[in-house]
């Protein structure tokens, strides 16, 4: 009896902590339906009396939205698909080829990945501003090219890899790039589709960097621009939680059907 | 270009001896250390330049004044570190700090906690239940600091609404000294509160079953299970979890900008806000005053990482 009421409880209990966690996407999503008069009643109201999609639609007038999506898409591509390729040459350096001081020169990565990043944003803005680089997208992602967080969770997987196979490999003469190509990437896609899916969530999000480097809204990155929907003249809030709710659609996605490998990113990521 | 060169060169060694697991011979092996040295240096040269140089140059932008333009003026030694030390505003800096990451960890690492508990013994939901937790990472502050300021909002937000429905009186989330470090807070609790769910979840995941069905044999439930069995062989992710929690609040950046900047009064201006306030917000670059601050935040994150190395390194030493 009392076993089943304290299992009761714990639904209660899971079941409100789920809803206050979902609560503000919901707000946020049904928000940008809503339509003014809705969230503008006192006490504001949690559905949606009609359907509003004039937000969805000016959302792009009131702030270059489309090419902020652009920008934000690029960014987060290239820095992406850059860390993935130097991060699996750099991590097949350490977990496959002998060479003098690898300890070492693999420790030097590590100790990077204790610097925060806030740390070192001053110097690297007056570099990135000295090259003449600021407001422009290689400014954008210019410091995040190469990242030691990719090479530490690659050398990981790629440790696993059987030493029986590429030996085989190596012996029947097949060179290191064709050994990685054809054999050994085919076999490491979870660990890469972790370190895509970390890498584009974390560069994707990115607020500091975009909003010290860029200041034309036409460069600017989603983040940037739906910051300011806020701070605009008429601060108009079913027009800012359209542009959130259209700013979070991709990553949300990444949540949702990448759960797995995001486990697996955050847990070598965060063991930095 | 590379690659016929690189394909090239690694093929013509393989007549090389082929003993053990040395299937290389001394020719093929120096060419491994070119090619190795080769495929380090992207990631080397990037390092150098934007993390290596930059620690470099914070080090010595501390030391100097500055002109006007945020460039580095005249070598001024310890002035920098001795105005910060003794400006009572860089103590509130610091007490800020300690108290935000207090309120977002502490609240951040029980609750996964409590959840993951909740969810072991209901395996068939915890898949729904997972997701929906992991949900708000999909947020970055900057998206998750708007949809709270609308939250927030005193005269047409959903906090006071619902607390207006309660008969308690309008607070003003953002304005008020004392609640806006609270209500950052909050937001950040919630921004993070699925990666703590999801990083437990897989530690539970990890504990042998047997384990728990052995625990249920002798008669353990519930609390019991979870005090004698369950958190304690949760140890390692919840070690790790604090640490992580700490290293992410210390770095908290966006929902001090978005929702305070640093206000009212100073009253959420942490240590990485107070570095960007020195650099760009007051009119006046005092990048050098910055750059100590920047130092003080590099020492505070290496001790957290060092406490998680030593007590990793002694962890594995023992398994």
């Amino acid at each position: 009896m009392s076993r089943r009421i304290s299992g009761a409880a714990g639904w209660v209990v899971l079941v409100v902590a789920a809803i206050g966690v979902l609560f503000p996407v919901y707000y946020a999503v049904v928000g940008s339906v809503m339509g003014p008069r809705d969230l503008a009643s006192y006490p504001p109201s949690l559905l949606p009396h009609s359907l509003h999609l004039d937000n969805l639609r000016d959302v792009f007038t009131v702030i270059p939205l489309g090419r902020q999506y652009l920008n934000s898409v690029l960014q987060a591509g290239l820095i992406t698909l850059s860390q993935l390729v130097t991060s699996v040459l750099a991590a097949y350096a350490f977990a496959f080829l002998p060479f003098r001081w690898r300890a070492a020169v693999f420790g030097i990565f590590l100790t990077t990945l204790m610097v925060p990043w806030e740390a070192v944003i001053l110097p690297n803005y007056l570099l990135i501003s000295g090259w003449g680089l600021a407001d422009t997208l290689p400014g954008l992602v210019l410091p995040f090219l190469v990242n030691a967080f990719g090479v530490f969770l690659l050398r990981q997987s790629f440790l696993q890899f059987p030493r029986e196979l590429r030996d085989a490999a190596r012996v029947d003469g097949c060179s290191h790039l064709r050994f990685l190509w054809r054999i050994l990437l085919p076999l490491q896609k979870p660990a890469l589709a972790a370190t895509a899916v970390y890498v584009f969530l974390s560069a994707w999000n990115q607020y500091f960097w975009p909003l010290l480097i860029t200041s034309t809204p036409t460069m600017q990155t989603l983040q940037i621009g739906i910051t300011q929907l806020r701070d605009a003249e008429a601060a108009d809030p079913g027009l800012i939680l359209a542009g959130v709710t259209l700013s979070v659609l991709p990553t949300l996605a990444l949540v949702i059907f990448g759960q797995r490998f995001i486990v697996r990113g955050l847990v070598a990521g965060s063991s930095r | 270009m590379v690659s016929s060169t690189l394909t090239t060169a690694s093929t013509k060694g393989t007549d090389a001896s082929t003993k053990g697991a040395d299937v290389v011979g001394p020719r093929r092996r120096q060419r491994e250390f070119f090619i190795a040295w080769l495929f380090l240096l992207p990631s080397l040269v990037g390092l150098g330049i934007f993390v290596f140089y930059p620690l470099v140059r914070s080090v010595y932008l501390s030391v100097h004044g500055n002109d006007i333009f945020g460039g580095a003026g005249a070598y001024v030694g310890a002035r920098n570190y001795a105005q910060m030390l003794a400006s009572p505003e860089f103590r509130q800096v610091l007490v800020n700090t300690l108290l935000f990451t207090l309120l977002t960890v502490v609240p951040g690492v029980l609750g996964a906690l409590a959840v993951v508990l909740l969810l072991e013994t209901r395996i068939r939901a915890t898949r729904v239940f997972r997701t929906a937790f992991a949900i708000p990472l999909a947020f970055s502050a900057a998206s998750a600091s708007v949809v709270f300021a609308v939250i927030y909002n005193p005269a047409i937000g959903v906090a006071n609404g619902v607390l207006g429905q309660l008969g308690i009186d309008r607070i003003g989330w953002l304005t008020d000294p004392s609640i806006a470090l609270l209500s950052v807070s909050i937001t950040t609790v919630w921004m993070q509160f699925g990666f703590g769910v999801l990083v437990l979840a897989a530690g539970v995941g990890g504990i042998s079953p047997t384990i728990f069905e052995a625990a249920r044999l002798d008669g353990a439930n519930g609390w019991r299970l979870a005090r004698s069995i369950t958190i304690p062989l949760l140890g390692p992710q919840l070690f790790f979890l604090v640490v992580v929690s700490t290293i992410h609040a210390l770095q908290s950046f966006g929902q001090i900008h978005i929702l305070t900047k640093g206000g009212p009064d100073g009253a959420t201006t942490t240590l990485v806000y107070s570095i960007y306030q020195q650099a760009f917000a007051f009119g006046s670059s005092n990048f050098g005053l910055a750059s100590a601050q920047a130092l003080v935040l590099l020492l505070i994150v290496l001790a957290c990482t060092a406490v998680q190395f030593g007590v990793l390194e002694r962890k594995v030493h023992y398994s």
